[in-house]
């Protein structure tokens, strides 16, 4: 009895994130007068699936020299640079845009460089600019998507390569490709959805309304015409467009894993001549796309720091505090739904669906969908920071089950049977079996959830009041308060905030499964 | 974490208190509440002889506030809502959900009246230039579209200075809009979803001029005693921003709600404006106005009736949209 | 008593029949051709796979709505006995009360165990930190604190060397003794029946034959293990 309804849980929680995430839509669908869309949407719908097109292809494409270079080569430093030239997916996409624009902007450092040798400026803004912005987020993901895939090839594998005499040549064809042709699909189309829904980026550099991706046209629909129909029919294109994309993936490719746990050392015999060199640019060049805006956002920073208002603290802490109930509340609910859709079975595929849902939404039509159905009951005031805290728990759901998943269909196969056979249920299975053997990827999960759930602020705007602003709404503040150097102060305070958490859980998570 | 659970417990006192001293509800765009804008000191000053609590509930900017009012609708909490400009009133009428003021507008540069709507400050657009980078700035929209001055702007769909540059083009241009707007698309850097990011932008060098008010450098000078921007005048004449409050129908205080509207044109609210909202209050407060804000006063000022701005919005947006799609 | 009643196990084109009886305490090996279906045989027994009909029985009440743990029985898997997270004592403890709160007198026990069977103060090492030999005794060990009346060996041996492979049997056997189980054990290595097992069950062409005394059987072989002895 009581593990029928154990068994029930799992389907509960997917019934709830689907209800979650589809409830809001309804309710704006709900209060709409009319439903059609114009030319000028589906030109938006057209340049958003180009750009995120584009932007994943570029991203997977540049990801294969690094991460091969990565997992090749092991040299001093390695493990602490894989870690840092993660942290720009971690950034919140103002704080990123204005990071590249100082980099690659009309007066950064890369056309100052152009214009030493005589060099005429170029611009960033367009659409070239969107995927640059995209490819600076992403690629990181897509290096560690891929160098997970390389450190996954067994290393028997190797040795019989090399027994058999294998130049780079013949690993490269016979080892390395098939495991491409298995992985980089999979990158290619998580970085594909995650480009559908973006915002901020395309709005700032895409130069013009001929940029206008489907988020903006739902936040245009929203704010400038107040045409809810509209917004939820667009929310709604975005969401078939994303299923189109998801059942082209479950047919065609195998999903990759996220890359967790990364510290092993290379396992393949690096090759010299050329090749070295060759690897070095790669690793030197992504470093530097990556870490120069980074740079760029401490120095800007920095100034700002020691004149920082004593609300922004506050709202840090308010920032942690959310950040933390929601990763904990999306670690939970994630590891259910990954153990529970590794066990297989009735219903396995319909839970796997509703944990890959919230990738495909509308932040703006969560938030004001949300809106509309508390606001009858309560004050949506009141409830800014347990939305906020369920918001963010259920956007980086997918990205925490999505790492969490492969992992537990290895622990199922590998144990799950003795487990069975010895009776090891429940909270003893969780704290002698699943807690130990998931560590990795749950802290590197965890770190994840945390550190994007500081920086989002897509939903909290339309409910938070001065007493329960977060940290990313207080930048957002400052910016529009002429206070620019604080503003970059309070954006350093978040990315550094940020990346501890990322670390802390990630490390704990590292130092608990080596015990 | 402790002084949190601290805050809870006591925001649940404060609210068992509330519930004996009535409550004002307004509504208004963010950088209104924050510690640097005006709210802190109206409240303090409404309160000290309202005997009320006076609370603000923040939306992002003006355009969000009219969303969020229609959001609500009917069965909304608010009762003031401050913060709406002259683009939008004309639809926020339109939602009869805002009562009648019964009061007399102030004297604005242009003659504005409302039976709706009450202004509490007002702005030039204008742009913003950096005067050692940019000395000699264009004096038209004309001169900046044939120039090579790169200039950055905001998206009219998401930014209501966005929307007041369309309508100052409009309303400069008529039928010729839809050129002039052609032949700014090559000096048109980005176009940015609000104005912080376009400030940013500009402030960081990305242009050479912003759309923004020609008090903002009156902003660095009084508040970061930096002179170096100024705001170009042109010769057609610039549009105005005018920022009005409105009572809810539906309030449950309308007699406080009066009282505030009433308080709005008084000295303590309008005193504090110019270096809080870097906005003209709309009443001049006994002491003058504050260096900077005499520095550029155009001659010409542009403003549509709400009626208007609402009939041509869709054609001036059509235009726009055409002109920069490309 | 063990009692296969007219089960019929599949899984796609897989098929197996089984219609007979074990006595208790009985020691059985289990012989045949990869495939037909031996793991198969045990897993059903274990609860890891449900037959498509009929039901197993033990001492006349039916297996079936039982989960693995819930079963009489003790199944040691052909490796992945031990948690490799865990420490020895750990892993041992885990047969006594799956959540590890033990008392002072099941420590003990656990102790005793240990010593048992040759690995007297290794309590506190990693899995990771043994010979294969030592694991195989830390899992018999296990068995012999969960003293279920069912012991099921699917091959846990099979990486052995002969010697080391012997003294396991050995090992098996006394476990067997001092618990009285019935055994159940896979094998291809017709002396290993020989040696252990007073009966054997051959698993070839979709069915499990009856029990038959290995003696006799292998001194006379049907026609299906002749095949399969070559």
């Amino acid at each position: 009895m009581a593990s029928r309804i154990g068994a029930l849980i799992p389907a509960l929680l997917a019934g709830a994130l689907a209800l979650f995430v589809l409830a809001p839509v309804l309710a704006v669908a709900a209060r709409a007068t009319g439903f059609a869309l114009g030319p000028a949407d589906w030109a938006a719908v057209r340049f958003t699936a180009a750009q995120a097109f584009v932007s994943a292809l570029v991203s997977v494409t540049l990801a294969v020299p690094v991460a091969r270079a990565l997992a090749r080569r092991s040299f001093a430093g390695r493990g602490a640079l894989i870690t840092l030239m993660g942290a720009p997916f971690l950034l919140p996409t103002i704080v990123a845009v204005l990071a590249l624009v100082a980099v690659f902007g009309r007066a950064g450092v890369v056309n100052q460089g152009l214009g030493l040798f005589g060099m005429g400026p170029i611009s960033v803004y367009g659409a070239h600019g969107v995927v640059l912005a995209h490819v600076f987020l992403n690629l990181p993901l897509a290096v560690r998507m891929l160098l997970q895939g390389w450190q996954a090839i067994p290393s028997e594998r190797f040795r019989l390569a090399e027994s058999l005499g294998f130049g780079p040549a013949q690993m490269a064809r016979h080892l390395e490709w098939p495991m491409l042709r298995s992985v980089a699909p999979g990158a290619f189309l998580v970085i594909f959805v995650i480009c559908l829904t973006s915002f901020a980026v395309a709005l700032t550099l895409g130069g013009g309304p001929g940029a206008t991706t489907v988020e903006l046209a739902i936040f245009q629909a929203v704010r400038f015409e107040f045409n809810l129909g509209r917004a939820a029919l667009l929310a709604a294109v975005q969401f078939a467009l994303c299923a189109v994309v998801a059942v082209l993936g479950w047919l065609l490719v195998t999903p990759a894993a996220f890359g967790a746990g990364l510290g092993r050392q290379a396992l393949l015999r690096p090759p010299g001549g050329w090749r070295r060199g060759g690897d070095a640019l790669a690793i030197g060049l992504a470093a530097a796309f990556l870490l120069l805006p980074l740079g760029a956002v401490v120095l800007r920073g920095l100034p700002g720091l020691d004149e920082l208002p004593a609300h922004v603290w506050a709202a840090a802490g308010r920032s942690v505090l959310v950040a933390l109930t929601s990763t904990a509340v999306t670690v939970a609910a994630a590891l259910v739904l990954a153990l529970a859709v590794a066990r297989g079975g009735r219903g396995a595929g319909a839970i796997d669906a509703a944990a890959a849902l919230p990738l495909a939404t509308s932040g703006l039509v969560l938030g004001v969908g949300l809106f509309l159905m508390v606001q009858p009951f309560v004050s949506p005031a009141r409830l800014a920071l347990p939305v906020t805290v369920a918001v963010n728990a259920a956007l980086t759901l997918p990205f925490v089950y999505r790492l969490l998943l492969p992992e537990a269909r290895v622990l199922l196969s590998d144990y799950g049977r003795l487990a069975d056979s010895l009776g090891l249920r429940g909270w003893a299975r969780l704290r002698w079996l699943v807690l130990p053997r998931l560590a990795r990827p749950l802290g590197f999960g965890a770190g994840l959830a945390a550190a994007l759930s500081m920086g989002d602020l897509g939903v909290i705007a339309l409910f938070a009041t001065e007493q329960s602003a977060t940290l990313p709404l207080v930048v957002q503040r400052l910016m529009g308060a002429y206070r620019l150097e604080a503003a970059a102060g309070a954006a350093l305070l978040l990315v550094g905030v940020s990346f501890a958490l990322f670390w802390v859980f990630d490390y704990g998570g590292r130092r608990y499964a080596a015990v | 974490m402790k002084t949190s659970i601290l805050a809870t417990g006591l925001s649940c006192i404060a609210l068992a208190a509330a519930a004996e001293t009535p409550v004002l509800t307004v509504l208004t765009y963010d950088s209104f509440v924050t510690e640097w804008g005006p709210g802190p000191a109206v409240e303090a000053a409404f309160e000290a002889d309202c005997g009320c609590d006076l609370r603000f509930v923040g939306a992002s900017d003006g355009a969000a506030l009219l969303a969020r009012v229609q959001l609500e609708g009917a069965s909304g909490t608010a009762d003031v809502v401050l913060g709406l400009d002259t683009s939008l009133t004309a639809q926020a009428a339109a939602t009869g959900l805002f009562a009648p003021h019964g009061m007399t507008s102030p004297t604005l540069p242009v003659a504005f009246d409302d039976p709706l709507f009450l202004p509490f400050d007002w702005g030039w657009f204008a742009f913003v230039h950096d005067k050692a980078k940019l000395p000699d700035p264009p004096k038209s929209f004309e001169e900046l579209a044939a120039s090579d001055v790169k200039i950055v702007i905001q998206d009219p769909r998401s930014s209501t200075p966005g929307l007041g540059l369309l309508m100052w083009v409009k309303a400069a241009y008529g039928a010729r809009a839809g050129e002039i707007w052609t032949g700014l698309a090559d000096n048109i850097v980005t176009v940015t979803p609000g104005w912080s990011e376009a400030y940013g932008l500009f402030l960081e060098g990305e242009a050479d001029m912003v759309l923004s008010y020609t008090t903002s450098p009156a902003y660095h000078l009084i508040a970061e005693q930096d002179d170096s921007k100024a705001a170009a005048a042109f010769a057609e004449g610039h549009y105005l921003q005018v920022e009005v409050a409105g009572k809810l129908a539906g309030s449950q205080q309308p007699e406080l709600a009066d009282r505030f509207l009433a308080f709005m044109l008084t000295e303590p609210f309008q005193s504090v404006i110019p270096t809080t909202n870097w906005m003209y209050p709309a009443v001049t407060p006994a002491a003058g106005l504050p260096e900077g804000f005499e520095s550029l006063r155009p001659e010409i000022s542009l403003l549509m009736s709400s009626e208007e701005a609402m009939t041509v919005r869709a054609e001036a947006l059509a235009e726009w949209q055409a002109a920069l799609a490309r | 008593m063990l009692r296969f009643d007219r089960v019929v196990l599949a899984q796609e084109e897989f098929r197996l029949s089984v219609d007979w009886e074990l006595p208790a305490g009985a020691r059985v090996a289990v012989i045949g051709p990869s495939g037909a279906g031996k793991s198969t045989l045990l897993a059903a027994v274990a609860g890891f796979f449900a037959p498509q009909s009929g039901r197993v029985l033990w001492q006349g009440a039916d297996l079936g709505p039982l989960d693995p743990g819930a079963r009489p029985v003790t199944i040691l898997f052909q490796d992945q006995n031990l948690f490799p997270h865990l420490t020895l004592a750990q892993n041992l403890g885990l047969g006594l009360r799956p959540d590890l709160r033990l008392s002072a007198a099941q420590r003990t026990q656990i102790d005793t165990v240990l010593e048992r069977v040759g690995l007297g103060g290794m309590g506190a090492r990693k899995p990771a930190q043994l010979s294969g030999g030592q694991i195989g005794r830390a899992s018999l060990a296990r068995a012999l604190l969960r003293a279920r009346p069912v012991l099921l060996l699917d091959e846990p041996f099979a990486a052995l060397g002969p010697a080391l492979k012997a003294e396991m049997l050995a090992l098996v056997a006394e476990v067997a003794d001092e618990t009285g189980a019935l055994v159940m054990m896979v094998t291809h290595d017709p002396a290993d029946a020989k040696a252990f097992a007073a009966l054997t069950v051959l698993v070839a062409d979709g069915l499990a034959h009856a029990p038959a005394p290995t003696e006799a059987l292998f001194a006379n072989p049907p026609p299906a293990l002749r095949a399969y002895l070559g």
